[in-house]
């Protein structure tokens, strides 16, 4: 499979991504696209880490090349669920105190 | 058109359709829903790119604890009764027309790239395995991951630090 159509697939779910993030004001969901916008890495590295194995193993057949970028998207699953963790505590205690997960309320600092 | 380029397309639209979805389902118990089915499309890529390993710890950790803990704060708010404040309109297609953006340049600038005799390997290649990986994450990255055991601690303290009623 050419290496292009993993970039461009990335590539949309990450503006998909984006473009929750700025266009809802619900935190949660808010949150979800963050959540969306690292698996589209994840996807990305996976197929980096096939391209890069398929390159080292026509040098060398007993290459572990490549597993290096499946670690790493491991590793951005691991963050992300221990992310995931303290960001739903602060949307608990936010509703908790304004009874509302709106995003614009979020704006004592600039006062 | 092979078996794997058929499933790769029906696991693209089903992640992209799950996505667009996620974004502007209005009730956010179908938003959790339809990002589910994302991830389960996501894993599907991971078993074509034979990355066994990943696909199972993203099913595990993403389409079973992560979403089961949004799904259950979402229950606890009550949210999905009321109607969720919306942008102004203008904001929401500014919103649109700058994610719109982003896509085109990043589009524009990888459409040119010299990839194309790079191609990704699928169904075979033996590093995606269980026993491949497992030895590298306990010999090369081994202080990574013990690491990341503090860092598990630590956001867990803090969860329950700010969740405490106080």
């Amino acid at each position: 499979m050419p290496i292009n159509y993993y970039i461009f697939l990335s590539v949309a779910l990450f503006a998909i991504g984006v473009v929750g993030v700025l266009t809802r004001r619900n935190a949660i969901i808010v949150f979800m696209c963050i959540e969306l916008m690292l698996n589209a890495v994840n996807l990305l590295l996976v197929a980096f880490s096939k391209m890069h194995h398929l390159k080292a193993a026509a040098l060398n057949t007993a290459t572990n090349a490549g597993s290096d970028g499946q670690l790493f998207v491991f590793f951005i699953m691991v963050v992300a669920a221990a992310e995931v963790s303290v960001g739903l505590a602060i949307i608990v205690m936010m509703y908790r105190n304004i009874h509302s997960v709106d995003i614009n309320f979020l704006n004592r600092l600039k006062h | 058109m092979s078996v794997t380029q058929i499933l790769f397309w029906f696991l693209s639209v089903i992640a992209l359709f799950g996505a667009l979805m996620v974004v502007t389902a209005k009730n956010p118990v179908y938003s959790v829903l339809w990002l589910i089915a994302t991830f389960f499309a996501i894993s599907g890529h991971y078993i074509l790119l034979n990355a066994q390993f990943l696909a199972v710890v993203n099913i595990i950790v993403y389409a079973g604890a992560i979403m089961v803990l949004f799904l259950f704060v979402i229950m606890l708010m009550n949210l999905s009764k009321e109607s969720e404040p919306q942008k102004n309109r203008w904001l929401k297609i500014a919103g649109a027309v700058a994610g719109g953006c982003l896509l085109l340049v990043l589009i524009a600038a990888l459409k040119d790239a010299d990839l194309k005799q790079s191609e990704a390997m699928v169904n075979v290649g033996n590093i995606g395995l269980i026993k491949n990986l497992g030895k590298e994450l306990f010999t090369t990255y081994v202080i990574p991951f013990e690491i990341s055991s503090v860092l598990f601690l630590s956001a867990m303290v803090g969860a329950i630090v700010i969740g405490k009623k106080d």
